[in-house]
C-alpha cells in the first residue's frame, strides 16, 4: 500500500475509535489510494452535503442513522440545506410526512455534532476558513467559492466522503490539496458586458461548458461583490464541474497565466440567456437564493416589495441562511418581505426542496436554480436579475 | 478460462453472471433504487435490473447522491453482487465501500459479455472468465 497512515489513522482503521469511524477512514484510504495520495492530511473545516430528505431517501438516511450510531465530528461542520425550512415549513406547503423524515436527517447530524447551519453559503454563517487552509467541502458552488474566492484547498467532495472527514479530522492529500493542481491551464478573455448576479451566472454557465476540468484564468471582469462571485462559482460548478479558477485582479491565488487563450464575447452570453429562457414559460414561481441570499441582497429586495403586493397567482421565494433569517427579522425586512406575500424561506432553497408538480415555470436570478429546475422539477426557466425577478412578482 | 487483473475498491468474492454496458451508469436519477432497474432514457442497460449480477461499466457520472443509491440498493436487497468498472469514479467507489459490494477497476471490460459465468475476487484484484 503506497499510502503512509499515522498511528492515529491506523486506529481508526482498526475500529479502535468505533465503528463510525472506522467505515469513514475506510472512505478516505479508499480514495486516496484510487487517487494515488501518498499520505492523509488534517483538515480544519468540513462542509456536508446530502440532506434533503427528497434527494437523500429512506435509505440514505439509514446510512446517516447507522454512523450516528456512534460517530462524532473531530472539526468545525457545517450543513448544506435541507428540503424545507425547518421552523416555517408548514405556511411553504411542506407535507406533514416529508417534515417528520427530514428532521429525522437533521437529527442524525446533530446526532454526530454537525452544526446544522443548513445553507449552501457556509462562508456568510461562521464556517470561513482562511487562505491556505486544508479543508473537505461538498456542496460544488460553496467548493468553488473556497478553493477560488478565499484560496482554501478543498477537492469536491461527495456527502459520504465529506461525512467521513467529519468523523476522522482526515482527508487524503491529492487533487487541489496540491499545489502543482491548482495552476491554470487555460485563459478566458472576457469581452462582454457582465453586470448583475444573472450575467455572472451565464457567464459561470459559458466558460463551465467551455472549459470542464480545466482550471480557467478569467481576465475582463474588472470588479465583483461577494454575490456576484457566489452565483459564477454555482454556475460554473454546475455547467463545468469547475472546482478552482482564477480570475484577474479578484481572486487571490498565486499561478502562472497560460498561453492558451480563448475569448468569450457578448454573443454566447446571449445564446447562454436564450438557452435559459424557456419562450413559452408560463412564470408561476419566483425564486431567489441559490446559492443562499447575503443579508444585503435581502435588504434591497425588502425595499423593493416595501408597500407592493405579490400578484395572486405567484409564489416567491427568497431563500436564505437561518441566521441571516434573523437578522431580516431584527431589521425588518423579513415583515416587509412578508407583508408583500413573498415568503422569506431558510435552511431551504428552489432546487433541493420538494416542489415537483406544483409550479410550471420558475423565474430566477440563478444559473444554477435553472439547472435543477429542469432537470429535477421539469418547471419550465427563464433568467432575469433580482430586480427584474421582483417587478415581475408584483406586476 | 481467461484471468484479468484489477485494482481492489471494495474486498469480497463472489460468483455470478455478468451484466455488461459500454456506457458509463449514472446510479443517481438513471438507476431506481426500489427496483434496481436501469431507467436512464436512451441508456444501453434501460429496463434492465441489476440486482444480483455482476455489474459491468466503464465508469460512474453524475449527482454525487449517486453513493446512497447503491446503498438504497444494497438495504433493498436488490444491489449488484459485484462491481467491474475500467476506472472508477469517486461516486461509485464511496457507494461500494458504504455498501460493501466487492468492487475492482483497471480491468479491459471490452473482454467481458453479457451472460458469462464470472468468478470476481476483488481482494485481489481477480476477474475470472468460468464460462
Amino acid at each position: 500500500m503506497g499510502l503512509e497512515l499515522t498511528k492515529d489513522d491506523r486506529d481508526m482503521l482498526d475500529g479502535k475509535h468505533g465503528k463510525a469511524a472506522r467505515k469513514a477512514m475506510e472512505i478516505i484510504t479508499a480514495l486516496g489510494e484510487i487517487f494515488g495520495a501518498k499520505k492523509l492530511i488534517s483538515v480544519s473545516s468540513v462542509q456536508i452535503a446530502g440532506v434533503s430528505y427528497h434527494n437523500l431517501g429512506e435509505a440514505g438516511l439509514e446510512y446517516l442513522s447507522d454512523m450516528a450510531e456512534d460517530g462524532q465530528t473531530r472539526v468545525l461542520t457545517t450543513l448544506n440545506p435541507a428540503g424545507m425550512d425547518l421552523t416555517e415549513w408548514k405556511k411553504h406547503g411542506i407535507s406533514e410526512s416529508f417534515a417528520k423524515n427530514q428532521e429525522r436527517v437533521v437529527d442524525a447530524f446533530l446526532k454526530m455534532g454537525v452544526i446544522a447551519t443548513c445553507t449552501c453559503t457556509p462562508y456568510l454563517v461562521g464556517n470561513l476558513p482562511h487562505y491556505g487552509e486544508h479543508i473537505a467541502w461538498a456542496e460544488s458552488s460553496a467548493v468553488c467559492f473556497a478553493n477560488s474566492v478565499i484560496g482554501a484547498l478543498t477537492n469536491r467532495e461527495g456527502g459520504p466522503s465529506a461525512l467521513a472527514s467529519a468523523l476522522t479530522g482526515r482527508t487524503a492529500e491529492y487533487g487541489f490539496h496540491l499545489q502543482e493542481n491548482r495552476v491554470a491551464q487555460v485563459r478566458y478573455d472576457v469581452e462582454a458586458k457582465i453586470e448583475n448576479t444573472d450575467d455572472f451566472g451565464l457567464l459561470g454557465q459559458v466558460i463551465g461548458a467551455r472549459t470542464k476540468k480545466a482550471v480557467p484564468y478569467i481576465t475582463g471582469v474588472a470588479n465583483a461583490t461577494t454575490e456576484q462571485l457566489k452565483s459564477f462559482c454555482a454556475s460554473i460548478a454546475t455547467y463545468g464541474g469547475v472546482a478552482l479558477f482564477h480570475m484577474e485582479g479578484l481572486t487571490p491565488n498565486r499561478t502562472l497565466v497560460p498561453d492558451k487563450t480563448e475569448v468569450v464575447i457578448q454573443d454566447e452570453l446571449d445564446a447562454a440567456r436564450n438557452e435559459l429562457d424557456d419562450t413559452d414559460a408560463e412564470i408561476d414561481f419566483i425564486s431567489v437564493g441559490c446559492p443562499h441570499a447575503s443579508i444585503k441582497e435581502i435588504a434591497w429586495i425588502a425595499e423593493m416589495l416595501k408597500g407592493k403586493k405579490v400578484a395572486k397567482e405567484k409564489t416567491v421565494w427568497i431563500t436564505t441562511a437561518k441566521p441571516t433569517k434573523d437578522i431580516a427579522i431584527r431589521m425588518g425586512y423579513y415583515d416587509t418581505i412578508e407583508k408583500a406575500g413573498a415568503f422569506l424561506v431558510s435552511d431551504a432553497c428552489c432546487a433541493v426542496a420538494p416542489l415537483k408538480g406544483r409550479f410550471k415555470g420558475l423565474l430566477t436570478d440563478s444559473a444554477k436554480a435553472c439547472f435543477y429546475a429542469r432537470g429535477k422539477n421539469s418547471f419550465k426557466t427563464r433568467i432575469r436579475t433580482i430586480e427584474e425577478c421582483m417587478k415581475e412578482a408584483i406586476a | 478460462m481467461s484471468k484479468f487483473e484489477g485494482r481492489k475498491i471494495y474486498k469480497g468474492r463472489v460468483e455470478g453472471e455478468a451484466l455488461v454496458t459500454s456506457e458509463d451508469i449514472s446510479f443517481y436519477g438513471g438507476c431506481e433504487s426500489s427496483t434496481g432497474i436501469i431507467v436512464e432514457k436512451g441508456h444501453e442497460l434501460e429496463g434492465k435490473s441489476v440486482a444480483g449480477k455482476i455489474l459491468v461499466f466503464p465508469s460512474g457520472k453524475g449527482s454525487t447522491v449517486g453513493s446512497y443509491v447503491l446503498f438504497a440498493l444494497k438495504k433493498a436487497g436488490l444491489a449488484p453482487l459485484a462491481i467491474i468498472n475500467e476506472e472508477i469514479d469517486p461516486v461509485v467507489a464511496v457507494g461500494s465501500i458504504i455498501s460493501e459490494i466487492p468492487t475492482i477497476d483497471h480491468i479491459d471490460i471490452s473482454k467481458i459479455k453479457t451472460g458469462q459465468k464470472l468468478v470476481v475476487d476483488a481482494g485481489s484484484g481477480v476477474v475470472v472468465i468460468v464460462e
